[in-house]
C-alpha cells in the first residue's frame, strides 16, 4: 500500500443539481440493483414460479368451477383469469423493493449513500426503477406461459401493448409502498413478509381471479373501489378478455377502468414516494 | 479561525437516553482527532451528526468550512466517511463498488473508472477487483470501504472504529494507510475503543463517556494527568522489601507501595530515566539484589480507568445506542499495552 493521496485533498465536483443529478444518480443506483439481479438469478426465478404456478393452479383447478359473466366455460374463466395474475404479479414487486431496501439499511449502504453528495430520492428511485425492469421480464415470461395454457387477446396489439404499460405502472407505484416498507422495518425478512401479507386481502377482494358481481354487497364495494380491480378490469378491456353476458359495474372506477388506474398508480406514486423520500432523509442505519 | 471539524453543544437525544449531551470539539486542519471511548459512550452518534447522517437537538456544527446543518450536501462533497462495518455491495464487485461511488460523488464516468482502477491497486486489491465483494476477507472489505471514501482525496474523513474486528497485521496496515493519508494535508477524526489505536494515530484525543467529552489532550496531557510516572522494582528476597522501600522513599514523590507477595514496590516519582539510575546506583550500594526494575508511565487504559472509574472494555452500551457493535479486544490489547509499556521504560 503506498502512496493514496498523491495530491492535496480535494472536494467532489459540483453535480449538476436539479433534475439532470436526480436522473443521473437513480440510473447509477438502478444500474447497481440490476448488476445484483444478474448475480442473484435465484430470485428472479423464483420471482417468476410463484405467478406460473398461480396460472396452471387457477386455470386447471378452478377453471371449470367458476362462473363468469353467463360463461362458465373453461376457456371464458381462462381469458378472464390472466389479468388478475397479471396484476397480482406486478404488485408482488413490493416485497422486492422493501426487502432490497431493507438489506441496504441492514448492511449500511444507506448511510454510505446518505453520506454521498447525491441526488436525495436517487437511492430509492433507482431500486424501484431496477425492480420495473424485472417485473417487465416477469411479465413477458408470464404472458407466454398463459398464451401456451390457452390466453388470447381480442384486441388490437396497440390496446394490448397499452394494458401492460398500465401494469408496468401499477407494478412501478406498488413498489414504492415497497420502499417505505423497507425504510420502516428492521430486517430484510420482515420487508419480505410486510411487503406481502396485506396483498392478498387486496388481491383477493378484487375483481383479479372472481366476478366481484358475485360477491356480497358490502365485498362488492370494495372490490370495486379497490385499485387492484380498475387495473384489472381495464387490463380486461384492452385486451378484450371480459366474458361474454359480464355485466359491468355501475361504480365510477369500473366505468372508467383505465382512467381510474392511471389516477390510482398515480396517486399511490406521488403518497408514498413523498414519504419514503422523507424517511430515507432521516433514515436511522 | 474554527478548525476543519468544529462542534459546539452537540445534543441528541433517542427517547429518554442523551447519546450526546453537549459535546464541543475542535480539530485544526491536516491533524487527527481520537474520539475515545466504550461501546455506547455516543462516539457514533457524533460522527452520525457531524456527517449529516443524523439531525443533532441542538448545538452547531461546522466541517471544511460549512455549515452542517444549514448546507449538508455542500457539506458532503467534502467528507469522506468510513464507518463500522464495511458499508459496500457484496454482490458488486470492488472496481464497481468504487466506480458507482465515484458517480455518486458526481465524477464523470470516465474519471470515476480511473480513479477506480487508481485506488485498487493502492490498496492492493487489484487482482480482486473483478470478483464480487462477498468473496472477499474481512481486512480486503475494510480496504475497499476505506477505498470507497476515499474515492475523492476529501479533505475531511471521519472513520468510525476502522479496525475493529481486524486482526493484527490487517490493523497494522490500515494504521499505515491513515497515517500516510494524514501526512498528505487530511483532517481525520477517528472513533476507536482501541486505546493503543488513539496513542498511536491521535494528536489530541478527546474521551467521551456516557454523550460527554470527560477529558481532552494529547496522549501525553492525558497520562500526565493521572499521575504521570513511577518507578516500579521487583526485589529479589522478601526481606530486602523494607531496605528497599527506604531508597525509595528517598527518591519519590509520594507513598511507597509494596506487595509482599510479588516482591514488587511503587513510588510516583518525577525526573524520568535519569532518576531510575540514580536509584540503581543506591540500591547497588547497599547491596539490595533486584530482579526487575523500570520506569512506567501510564498508559491511556490508566487513563481511561481513572477518568470513568471503569475499564473501556467492560462498559456495555449502557445508554443504548444503537449500531456499536460487542467487540472484546480491549482484554489483549491491554496486555499488549502494559508490554510496551514495560519495553519503552527498559530504554
Amino acid at each position: 500500500m503506498t502512496a493514496v493521496t498523491d495530491a492535496a485533498p480535494i472536494s467532489a465536483p459540483k453535480g449538476v443539481g436539479g433534475v439532470g443529478q436526480s436522473v443521473r444518480d437513480s440510473l447509477v443506483i438502478a444500474r447497481r440493483n440490476l448488476i445484483r439481479m444478474g448475480r442473484i438469478p435465484e430470485m428472479l426465478i423464483f420471482g417468476l414460479i410463484q405467478p406460473v404456478m398461480f396460472v396452471v393452479l387457477f386455470t386447471y383447478v378452478f377453471g371449470g368451477s367458476i362462473q363468469v359473466g353467463s360463461s362458465s366455460s373453461t376457456q371464458a374463466y381462462r381469458e378472464f383469469l390472466m389479468a388478475g395474475i397479471f396484476a397480482q404479479t406486478v404488485t408482488f414487486a413490493t416485497a422486492g423493493a422493501g426487502a432490497g431496501i431493507a438489506d441496504d439499511m441492514h448492511k449500511g449502504l444507506i448511510d454510505r449513500f446518505r453520506s454521498l453528495p447525491m441526488a436525495r430520492g436517487a437511492v430509492l428511485t433507482g431500486r424501484t426503477l431496477a425492480d420495473l425492469v424485472q417485473t417487465a421480464l416477469t411479465l413477458l415470461v408470464l404472458a407466454v406461459v398463459a398464451v401456451l395454457v390457452g390466453w388470447r387477446t381480442h384486441e388490437n396489439f396497440g390496446k394490448v401493448l397499452a394494458g401492460f404499460g398500465l401494469l408496468l405502472l401499477f407494478g412501478y407505484a406498488f413498489s414504492w409502498i415497497g420502499a417505505l416498507i423497507g425504510l420502516s422495518v428492521r430486517t430484510p425478512e420482515a420487508a419480505t413478509s410486510g411487503g406481502l401479507i396485506w396483498l392478498f386481502p387486496l388481491t383477493f377482494i378484487s375483481n383479479a381471479f372472481v366476478d366481484a358481481n358475485q360477491m356480497p354487497s358490502f365485498l362488492r364495494h370494495i372490490a370495486e373501489w379497490n385499485p387492484f380491480s380498475a387495473t384489472v378490469q381495464a387490463c380486461r378491456e384492452l385486451f378484450g378478455n371480459l366474458p361474454p353476458g359480464f355485466q359491468t359495474p355501475d361504480a365510477w372506477p369500473m366505468q372508467h377502468p383505465v382512467w381510474a388506474s392511471l389516477i390510482w398508480s398515480v396517486v399511490i406514486i406521488l403518497f408514498f414516494r413523498t414519504l419514503a423520500v422523507r424517511k430515507y432523509r432521516r433514515a436511522a442505519g | 479561525m474554527p478548525g476543519a471539524i468544529y462542534a459546539e453543544g452537540l445534543v441528541k437525544t433517542f427517547g429518554d437516553v442523551r447519546a450526546l449531551d453537549g459535546v464541543d470539539l475542535d480539530v485544526p486542519e491536516g491533524t487527527v482527532l481520537g474520539l475515545l471511548g466504550p461501546n455506547g459512550a455516543g462516539k457514533t452518534t457524533a460522527v452520525r451528526c457531524l456527517t449529516t447522517l443524523l439531525q443533532p437537538d441542538s448545538g452547531r456544527a461546522v466541517v471544511a468550512g460549512i455549515d452542517v446543518l444549514k448546507h449538508p450536501n455542500e457539506v458532503r462533497r467534502s467528507i469522506g466517511l468510513s464507518g463500522q462495518f464495511a458499508a459496500v455491495d457484496e454482490y458488486l464487485t470492488g472496481r464497481e463498488n468504487l466506480q458507482m461511488v465515484g458517480q455518486l460523488y458526481q465524477m464523470r464516468a470516465k474519471a470515476a473508472k480511473a480513479r477506480a482502477a487508481e485506488l485498487l491497486e493502492r490498496f492492493n486489491l487489484t487482482d480482486a477487483a473483478d470478483r464480487p465483494a462477498k468473496t472477499y476477507s474481512g481486512g480486503m472489505r475494510r480496504r475497499l470501504d476505506l477505498a470507497a471514501a476515499l474515492v475523492v482525496s476529501p479533505p475531511v474523513m471521519f472513520m468510525d472504529e476502522p479496525t475493529t474486528g481486524l486482526d493484527p497485521r490487517n490493523r497494522q496496515a490500515l494504521w499505515e494507510v491513515i497515517e500516510e493519508l494524514v501526512s498528505g494535508g487530511t483532517t481525520l477524526l477517528l472513533t476507536t475503543q482501541y486505546l493503543e489505536e488513539a496513542d498511536r494515530l491521535a494528536h489530541d484525543i478527546c474521551v467521551v463517556d456516557h454523550g460527554r467529552v470527560i477529558a481532552r489532550g494529547t496522549a501525553d496531557q492525558l497520562k500526565a494527568q493521572t499521575g504521570g510516572e513511577r518507578v516500579e522494582v521487583v526485589v529479589h528476597e522478601p526481606e530486602e522489601i523494607t531496605p528497599a522501600s527506604e531508597v525509595l522513599r528517598g527518591f519519590g514523590k509520594g507513598e511507597v507501595a509494596a506487595e509482599s507477595h510479588t516482591r514488587k514496590l511503587t513510588v510516583p516519582v518525577t525526573g524520568g530515566a535519569k532518576l531510575l539510575a540514580e536509584i540503581i546506583r543506591e540500591l547497588d550500594t547497599r547491596g539490595i539484589a533486584i530482579d526487575d526494575i523500570g520506569l512506567r508511565r501510564p498508559t491511556l487504559d490508566d487513563v481511561f480507568i481513572s477518568l470513568t472509574g471503569h475499564a473501556a472494555e467492560d462498559a456495555v452500551g449502557d445508554n443504548g445506542e444503537e449500531g456499536e457493535g460487542t467487540t472484546t479486544p480491549g482484554r489483549a490489547q491491554k496486555a499488549q499495552n502494559a508490554q510496551n509499556a514495560e519495553k519503552e521504560a527498559a530504554k
